[in-house]
């Protein structure tokens, strides 16, 4: 546009205009230096190393290979009908088969700990859809939902932006792993009370991103009783539960309703998507699972804004309801990403750097604290600012994520090939040596 | 309780009306050439299914894209983490191109100025999302695709205010009709922000004039708000007078770099031309960067399948086969048009003249009872049930005159529209013989069983129906 607009551009929303999008934050100028100077082993070596960015690609020869062995998926057959029927096919209940094989897939993650039903899956365009569909159907503008710190940073968007519902934090902290505690969730309740603020439900997600750790079972079981008590929703974001690095530590909320008969199961829904298991965020594969039958019903409907384009369905619905296949990259799949887990804890270590316990994700919450110069918030932007423009590794503070305790980071570690982390991982080396070094000659 | 929120529990997603009944009488009885022969026949889908053969030979020539392939080398892993809401460039400039060629090359589209979305039901809420408050409203001439009740109203909070049309002038709007609906908004303390069209129009099945247009472009102007095209159809248009989009009528006015240049927008999907309405494929074109950089963002509600973005881009890019396809299109379009509108003729039924659309704007006000919408509705009861057509009756389409009813006739065989013709005519003689008087119930005792049925059907929520036929 080569005319400048010299007056303000007429009427638009104020949601339009507003920056609850969250786009402004830090978190994306990360993103930004890197797309200016993007790493690449041969061409730039020097660059700067996307490590904010948490998607999977350590399996996709496993999909390649199914691919290339079953035609038929990405194909529509020789008969009339294939092409056509799928063309046509914009059912908001989604394709059965495809529907059928996403309720088997969860079930093997969660090694059929719990079953589900294909009737209950309401497919959307993504996790993100997902997430802001539920929000829509429980909850008014104004209200809130309860969403436990540190958390992905893109649920500011997601929950609060069109939809016009807050988020009230719940506060988790080092001193116990960042567990959430009973106390916590009734110190988030009773704020929001302070403030007026209806509180319609809690959202948890397990495993945690940013923390890459499961929730555990007991926590998930007062997390349940709370949300009963209290007589409100529960939303389990379980994107990540098939990157799990050892299938018995998963616990999904599934499993405590199962155990309990489905007792006041109608408050409580599940997300899920493929982007983070299957590592395939640019199909837009993502499903609401409720227990609730006005909520399916309601978000039916709901999704005709968010539909899975049927030719997507069709692929995912043949790779899916290949058992075969799936065991075997969901158990390949979690040995890898524990391998890369492994790799990067031992890096870190050996730079002299603690992380989180963690058993799962595409990710670790990295400790830095001991290398703030202020214990504050601007010290972690201070520290991520070298991190970025010195170390050249783009990693995400976690002030992003809300986390109230400063100098944590979020580094991921499946979005590159080996050797790429190891290049990382030497530049953490040197630069904890440089200030080791630097801090001595200060003494001296 | 843990009750659900005011969206989720009220009527604005639209499924109770009468519309969806008709839907699902069909689902319970579907016309099927040998199995079920006597069934009824799908007249209320605005789907295009006459040109798969072009695309399934395409796809059976070029094997590649579908195959996640470009010259031999697997891009899999490229589209798969291709999760970018600035979308494929490839198919959007595929997209505007192929925008452009359906336009006669009269206007061009800059790709920078498009956003995706997963169909054009996603672009058009997202829009309301953008240029409205929740409680503000937006004008749209009746009648109109139902499926707009929910996509611009329910999430959104956006009023609806009708700019009545009527046969006196062939529905066309009028200034006099568009300051009437303005001053009802205002009436009803509704701030407007824009007018929302569709050219050509759903369903009606005409294209704007250039003078409705350019009374649009000054309306507008004068008020200060958005106009919103939704040019879904416009790959439908097979007779003249041919397709102008706003685009064009705004060069002409050479309002570019105006102000009233920003607040134009046009709807896009290939659901309709393409007859694609599975692979959710939707576009918003705007020239306000604000507007594209807002839409955008939201966009990550509904973004496409990177899957979808890349076979198309190859179908799109492919001039031989847009060229051809086009064309082909619209004569088959064409063809079939005539053929119910000639069949209707014969069964002394008239149709809005039409020059595009997957559907017939048809007249039946000469068989109501009464000019009445209870009447129109009876007529329309007896035409699904008795005559065995699933058609849609104005009123769902917030008509303002009764009588008028939308008929498809690109989503089924030359030989089932043969038949459904067919039955309308023997419905019209019986039905003329019958006399259309209140008087005569012989022949219709059987049927009053089924009254007190419909009755509770209407009443009742637990239909869960397909909305997006449009």
């Amino acid at each position: 546009m080569a005319i400048e607009i010299e007056q303000p551009s007429v009427g638009l929303s104020k949601v339009a205009v507003s920056e609850t999008h969250g786009e402004d934050s830090p978190y994306f100028a990360g993103w930004k230096a890197y797309d200016e100077n993007p790493y690449d082993e041969l061409t730039n070596p020097s660059g700067v190393i996307q490590m904010g960015l948490a998607e999977n690609q350590v399996s996709f020869d496993l999909l390649e290979a199914f691919l290339e062995t079953h035609s038929e998926a990405s194909s529509w057959g020789k008969g009339a009908s294939g092409f056509r029927e799928n063309a046509l096919f914009q059912d908001y209940h989604g394709l059965l088969s495809f529907r059928k094989a996403m309720a088997s897939f969860m079930e093997q993650i969660r090694g059929g700990s719990a079953k589900f039903d294909p009737e209950r899956v309401v497919l959307t365009a993504g996790a993100t859809a997902a997430n802001e569909l539920l929000t829509f159907i429980l909850a008014d503008p104004g209200d809130a939902l309860l969403v436990p710190t540190p958390y992905y940073p893109g649920f500011d968007r997601d929950l609060r932006w069109r939809t016009g519902v807050k988020i009230v934090p719940i506060h988790c902290d080092s001193s116990n792993n960042f567990q959430i505690t009973p106390q916590a969730l009734e110190a988030a309740y009773s704020e929001a009370e302070a403030m007026n603020i209806k509180v319609r439900g809690v959202l948890i997600t397990n495993p945690s991103n940013p923390l890459g750790a499961t929730i555990q079972r007991s926590v998930l079981e007062e997390i349940f009783d709370f949300v009963t008590r209290k007589n409100i929703h529960l939303v389990s974001d379980e994107i990540y539960s098939g990157s799990v690095f050892s299938s018995s530590e998963f616990i999904s909320i599934a499993e405590i309703l199962e155990a309990r008969q489905y007792k006041n199961s109608e408050r409580v829904h599940i997300v899920y998507s493929l982007s983070k298991d299957l590592g395939l965020p640019g199909f837009r594969v993502g499903t609401i699972y409720s227990y609730n039958d006005e909520v399916v019903t309601t978000a039916r409907r709901m999704s005709s804004f968010t539909l899975i384009s049927s030719q997507t369905q069709h692929l995912l619905a043949s790779m899916l309801s290949n058992k075969e296949f799936t065991e075997n990259y969901i158990k390949t799949n979690r040995e890898r990403l524990r391998k890369r887990y492994n790799m990067i804890i031992e890096g870190l270590r050996s730079a002299g750097i603690e992380c989180l316990k963690g058993n799962a994700g595409l990710f670790c919450w990295m400790n830095l604290s001991p290398l703030l110069e202020k214990p504050t918030r601007e010290g972690e932007l201070a520290l991520w600012n070298s991190m970025l423009h010195e170390v050249k590794l783009n990693i995400s503070p976690g002030s992003s994520c809300h986390s109230s305790e400063p100098g944590w980071f979020r580094v991921c570690f499946a979005n590159m090939s080996e050797q790429t982390l190891e290049v990382a991982l030497k530049r953490i080396h040197n630069f904890m040596k440089n200030r080791e070094r630097d801090r001595n000659l200060k003494v001296i | 309780m843990r009750h659900l929120s005011t969206k989720a529990t009220c009527n604005s997603h639209g499924q109770d009306s009468s519309y969806f009944l008709g839907w699902e009488e069909y689902e319970k009885n579907p016309y099927d050439e040998v199995q079920n022969p006597k069934g009824i026949i799908q007249m209320g889908l605005a789907e295009n299914q006459l040109s798969f053969d072009l695309l399934e030979s395409w796809l059976e020539k070029n094997p590649e894209p579908a195959g996640f392939k470009r010259d031999g080398k697997s891009i899999f892993r490229e589209l798969a983490l291709f999760q970018d809401y600035h979308g494929l460039p490839a198919f959007k400039k595929a997209l505007v191109e192929f925008m452009a060629e359906i336009r006669g090359n009269r206007v061009s589209f800059d790709p920078n100025h498009m956003v995706l979305t997963a169909g054009a039901t996603s672009a058009n809420e997202t829009l309301m999302f953008c240029l409205a408050e929740p409680g503000e409203a937006f004008l749209l001439p009746t009648p109109y695709y139902p499926g707009f009740d929910r996509d611009l109203k329910w999430r959104t909070g956006v009023e609806i205010v009708p700019i009545h049309c009527t046969s006196s002038n062939d529905f066309q709007i009028t200034e006099t009709a568009l300051e009437a609906a303005y001053h009802e908004a205002q009436q009803r303390n509704l701030r407007v922000k824009g007018v929302l069209v569709t050219n050509p129009s759903n369903p009606l099945g005409t294209t704007l004039s250039r003078s409705e247009l350019n009374l649009l472009i000054s309306f507008i102007t004068t008020k200060g708000i958005h106009l919103i095209s939704d040019e879904i159809y416009s790959g439908t248009v097979f007779s003249s007078p041919g397709f102008v989009s706003v685009m064009e009528v705004l060069k002409d006015r050479n309002c570019d770099e105006t102000e009233v240049w920003d607040r134009v927008h046009i709807v896009n999907s290939l659901s309709k031309d393409l007859g694609l309405p599975g692979f959710r494929v939707g576009a918003i074109y705007s020239n306000d960067d604000m507007v594209v950089a807002a839409a955008t963002k939201m966009s990550s509600f509904g973004l496409m399948s990177s899957q979808t973005q890349y076979l198309l881009s190859a179908l799109l890019s492919d001039k031989k086969f847009t060229k051809n396809y086009i064309s082909e299109n619209q004569k088959r379009l064409k063809k079939r048009q005539n053929m119910l509108v000639m069949g209707l003729k014969k069964a002394g039924i008239s149709c809005l003249k039409s020059n595009a659309g997957l559907f017939c704007w048809v007249n039946m006000r000469h068989l109501l009872r009464s000019d009445t919408f209870e009447a129109e509705m009876e007529l329309w009861k007896k035409i699904v049930y008795d005559v065995r057509l699933n058609i849609s009756p104005g009123s769902s389409c917030h008509c303002t005159e009764p009588g008028w009813f939308r008929v498809c006739f690109a989503n089924m065989t030359e030989e089932t529209l043969d038949l459904a013709i067919q039955r309308l005519k023997d419905f019209v003689v019986e039905h003329t013989a019958n006399g259309h008087s209140k008087s005569n119930n012989s022949s219709k005792n059987s049927k009053r069983k089924l009254l007190p049925k419909w009755v509770l059907r209407l009443s009742s929520r637990d239909r869960d129906h397909e909305p997006d036929e449009r």
